[in-house]
C-alpha cells in the first residue's frame, strides 16, 4: 500500500504522547518546561507501546484517522480487496487471457477445466475471463455513483441544513417528490428511451434518485452539528461561514454521509444489476456481473457455476466496501480510540 | 451618546472608566404561526430593558433563575444574538451596529467562556488547533511561527501542561476542558471576557479552582467580567458588582456586600434566603421566603412591576406602575449599604442572609 506520510523527524520534539499513556500523564503535573519535554520525547519514544516514533506536526483529524487504519485488520483486508478490484478493472488482460466476448456455443455450460476454471455459460462463454471483465463495469458503476450522489446529495443538504430558512424548505419539498419516484419504475421510464451502450446513463439515473437519501442525512446532521456550543464559539470568535462548515461542521457531519454511502455503494452495483436484468441498464457487449448473472439464471440447475461466480464476485465487492465504510467511520470518531 | 436615567449603580467605588455600557437593551423571540403566511402572533421578551456598566478590572456579577434571560444577554455582548433593540458601548462605540471588520475588530476584545466544557470545544480538533484557532481568524495578532508557543503559554497560563497540545478534548476532565475554554478565550488577550456559567456543569471540587483561576487571570490579563451564574455564592465570590434579573431585567443592583447584606428588593431577598447556610445554627435562626406560584410566561408579561404576581408585599400601585431601577426614595438621603438601586415600589431592607465574615472564610477555605 502507498505510504502517503512524509518520513518523520525522529530528532524532534513537541512530542507524541503514545496513547496508552496518556490518561497517566495527565497525572504529572503542568509544570514540565519545554526544554525538558523535547528531551523526555526522544527517551520515550522507542518504549511507545505502538512502536510508532515522535512526530513534531501537529496531528490532525485525518493523519490520526491513517494512523489508525493501517493497524485495523478489517481496513487492511477491505483495502486489498477493493485494490485487487481496482487492479482487475484497470488491467482485466494481466489474469485473464482472451476476449470475455469470445464464445464456443459448443462449449456451452461446460464445467471447469484448462483454460476456463470456472467453466463455461449457457452461451458457451468463458466465465472466469467475463467475471474478471465484469469488475470494471460494477466498480465503475457503484464507486461514480456513490461519489455523485455524496457530492452532490450532502452539498446540497449541507448548505440547506446550514443556512436553513426558505431555500432549505424548498429543498425539502424536493427531495420528498424525489423519495416518491418507485426506482425500479422510473429506471425503467428513463432508461427505457437511452439508446447509449456506455455506463453514464445508468450512473446519471443513480444520481438522479439517490441524492435526496444523503442530502436529507447531510441536512440533519449538519443542524444537529451547528447547534453545538464549539460551533457557537467559533462564531463568537468571529469566523466566517465557510470556516464554520469546512472546519467545525463538515468533519462533525460526514461520518453518517460515509456510512451511509457506503452502503449505499453496495446497493448501487446491486441496482446496476436488477437495470441490467430488466434490460434498461447496461446492455451486451457490455460485460457486467449484472447481465451474467440475469443471463445464467435459467441454467442454474444445470450450470450453477455460470451463476455463482458472477454472484460471489459482486458479493465480495460489496462487502468489501461495507468494511472499508465501517473502517473509516470508526477511524474518524476520536470518542471510539 | 445617550445617557439614560437608570445609569450606573456605583459612581463613587469605581473610579475607573467604563468599558462596557449597556442601555436598553431589549431581544424579542417573535412567535409566528403559519407556514407559507406567516403570522406573528406574540414574542417571548427573553431580554426586556437592561441596563448596566462594566468598569476596567471589574468583575459584575449577573445572577437569576433559569429564564430569566442571563444567557440572552451574554449572547448579544458577544455578538451571537442581534438586539431588538438598545445599545452596547464598548468604550463608547455602539457595537450592535457594527459589521465585517469592524465586528471582527470588536469581538477580537470580548471574548466568551462557554457553560458547558463537554460541548465547547470541537471534538475532532487537537487541543492546540482549539485554542489557536483564535489566530487563525485573526491572523494580526500573531505570526504563524509564533502561534505554537503562544498556544503552548496559554495551556501554562491556565495550569494545563504545554505538552498536551496534541490531545483531543475528550481525553481531558471537565475542569481541564474548561480551562481549554477559558484558554481559548485568552488567546486574544480581551479586555472583555463574558463567562455564561463557567462552572455550573462542573464538580464542586473542580468550581473553586476555576473561579480561582479566573480571579488570577483577572488580575494578571487586567480582564473585566461580566459573570453569569445561578449559583449566588459563586457569584459572591469573584463579583464586585451583583446585578439581579428577573424576567427580562435587572430587579436590584449594587456592590457585591450591598446586595448580599442589605438586599432592599423582595426578589433577591428571596433569592438569597434559599441559599444552603453550613452552620447549622444560623440555620435555625434565618427566614425562608418561600414564592408562591411560578415565573410568569416570557410571552405575557404582568403590568406594571413583574414580580408582583409573587410578590408578597404587591399593592394596587404595582400592577399600574412599572418601578425604575433607580435607589429607592426612603433610602436617597440615609445613604449606607442600603442604598442602592432597587427597582420596587415598597423596597426595604431585610438580613436574610447571615453576616459576612464566617462566610467568606469558608468559602475560601473551601476552594
Amino acid at each position: 500500500m502507498p505510504e502517503p506520510m512524509p518520513p518523520e523527524p525522529l530528532l524532534s520534539g513537541g512530542g507524541r504522547v503514545p496513547e496508552d499513556g496518556a490518561i497517566a500523564a495527565t497525572g504529572m503535573g503542568g509544570a514540565m518546561d519545554l526544554a525538558t519535554a523535547e528531551g523526555e520525547t526522544l527517551e520515550r519514544a522507542p518504549a511507545g507501546p505502538d512502536g510508532t516514533g515522535p512526530t513534531d506536526r501537529p496531528r490532525s483529524l485525518w493523519s490520526d484517522a491513517w494512523r489508525d487504519l493501517r493497524r485495523n485488520p478489517v481496513f487492511i483486508l477491505s483495502g486489498l480487496v477493493i485494490l485487487f478490484l481496482v487492479f482487475v478493472s484497470l488491467w482485466p488482460s494481466v489474469i485473464a487471457s482472451g476476449s470475455p466476448l469470445k464464445c464456443d456455443l459448443a462449449k456451452a455450460q461446460e464445467g471447469s477445466q484448462q483454460g476456463a476454471p470456472f467453466g463455461y455459460d449457457g452461451q458457451g462463454c468463458n466465465v472466469y475471463t467475463r467475471t474478471v471483465y465484469g469488475a470494471r463495469t460494477s466498480v465503475t458503476v457503484g464507486v461514480l455513483a456513490t461519489l455523485g450522489v455524496a457530492l452532490f446529495g450532502s452539498v446540497l443538504g449541507g448548505l440547506a441544513g446550514f443556512f436553513g430558512g426558505v431555500w432549505d424548505s424548498v429543498l425539502s419539498r424536493i427531495t420528498d417528490i424525489f423519495f416518491a419516484i418507485p426506482v425500479v419504475l422510473g429506471g425503467l421510464v428513463l432508461l427505457s428511451v437511452v439508446t447509449s451502450n456506455t455506463v453514464w446513463p445508468v450512473i446519471g439515473f443513480m444520481v438522479l434518485l439517490g441524492w435526496p437519501q444523503i442530502s436529507r442525512i447531510a441536512r440533519g446532521s449538519v443542524i444537529t452539528a451547528k447547534q453545538n456550543d464549539y460551533v457557537q464559539a467559533a462564531r463568537a470568535l468571529g469566523a466566517s461561514n465557510s470556516r464554520m462548515l469546512l472546519r467545525h461542521i463538515a468533519p462533525n457531519a460526514v461520518a453518517p454521509v460515509i456510512v451511509v454511502a457506503t452502503i449505499a455503494l453496495g446497493t448501487y452495483i446491486a441496482l446496476e444489476a436488477t437495470l441490467s436484468y430488466l434490460g434498461v441498464g447496461l446492455k451486451p457487449p457490455t460485460v457486467s456481473w449484472g447481465i451474467d448473472i440475469s443471463a445464467a439464471s435459467p441454467y442454474i440447475r444445470n450450470a450453477p457455476h455460470a451463476l455463482l461466480w458472477p454472484s460471489g464476485a459482486l458479493a465480495l465487492t460489496v462487502l468489501a466496501f461495507i468494511m472499508l465504510g465501517d473502517a473509516v467511520r470508526d477511524a474518524l470518531d476520536p470518542k471510539l480510540r | 451618546m445617550a445617557s439614560t436615567s437608570a445609569a450606573p449603580a456605583a459612581p463613587a467605588t469605581s473610579p475607573a472608566e467604563p468599558i462596557l455600557e449597556v442601555t436598553g437593551l431589549v431581544k424579542h423571540y417573535p412567535l409566528t404561526r403559519g407556514v407559507l403566511f406567516r403570522k406573528q402572533v406574540g414574542a417571548v421578551k427573553a431580554v426586556d430593558g437592561v441596563d448596566f456598566v462594566l468598569h476596567r478590572g471589574e468583575t459584575l456579577g449577573i445572577v437569576g433563575e433559569s429564564g430569566c434571560g442571563k444567557s440572552t444577554v451574554a449572547k448579544m455582548l458577544v455578538n451571537l444574538e442581534k438586539p431588538t433593540a438598545g445599545r452596547i458601548r464598548y468604550k463608547g462605540e455602539d457595537v450592535t451596529k457594527l459589521s465585517g471588520r469592524a465586528l471582527r475588530a470588536v469581538r477580537r476584545n470580548i471574548q466568551m467562556v462557554f457553560q458547558d466544557p463537554y460541548t465547547s470545544l470541537n471534538p475532532r480538533m487537537t487541543v492546540g488547533d482549539i485554542i489557536g484557532e483564535p489566530y487563525e481568524i485573526h491572523p494580526e495578532v500573531a505570526p504563524k511561527g509564533d502561534r505554537r508557543k503562544k498556544v503552548q503559554d496559554l495551556l501554562d497560563v491556565v495550569g494545563l501542561n504545554p505538552e498536551y497540545i496534541n490531545r483531543y478534548p475528550h481525553q481531558f476532565s471537565g475542569g481541564q476542558r474548561q480551562r481549554i475554554g477559558i484558554a481559548r478565550g485568552l488567546a486574544l488577550r480581551p479586555e472583555v471576557i463574558v463567562a455564561d456559567e463557567p462552572v455550573s456543569a462542573l464538580d464542586v471540587s473542580v468550581q473553586a479552582q476555576v473561579i480561582n483561576l479566573m480571579a488570577n487571570l483577572q488580575s494578571e490579563f487586567d480582564l473585566s467580567y461580566i459573570f453569569i451564574a445561578h449559583d449566588l455564592s459563586i457569584v459572591r465570590h469573584i463579583s464586585d458588582r451583583v446585578g439581579v434579573m428577573y424576567l427580562g431585567r435587572i430587579v436590584e443592583t449594587g456592590r457585591d456586600a450591598e446586595i448580599y447584606e442589605h438586599p432592599t428588593h423582595p426578589y433577591t431577598q428571596a433569592l438569597l434566603s434559599a441559599v444552603p447556610v453550613p452552620d447549622p445554627e444560623a440555620r435555625e435562626h434565618r427566614e425562608r421566603i418561600i414564592l408562591s406560584g411560578d415565573v410568569p410566561s416570557p410571552t405575557n408579561i404582568p403590568s406594571g412591576c413583574r414580580f408582583r404576581t409573587r410578590c408578597w408585599k404587591a399593592q394596587e400601585r404595582c400592577a399600574l406602575e412599572v418601578p425604575a431601577l433607580a435607589v429607592p426614595a426612603e433610602f436617597r438621603h440615609t445613604g449606607g449599604p442600603a442604598a442602592h438601586d432597587s427597582a420596587c415600589h415598597f423596597a426595604e431592607e431585610k438580613q436574610v442572609v447571615p453576616p459576612e465574615e464566617p462566610r467568606e472564610d469558608h468559602g475560601d477555605t473551601g476552594a
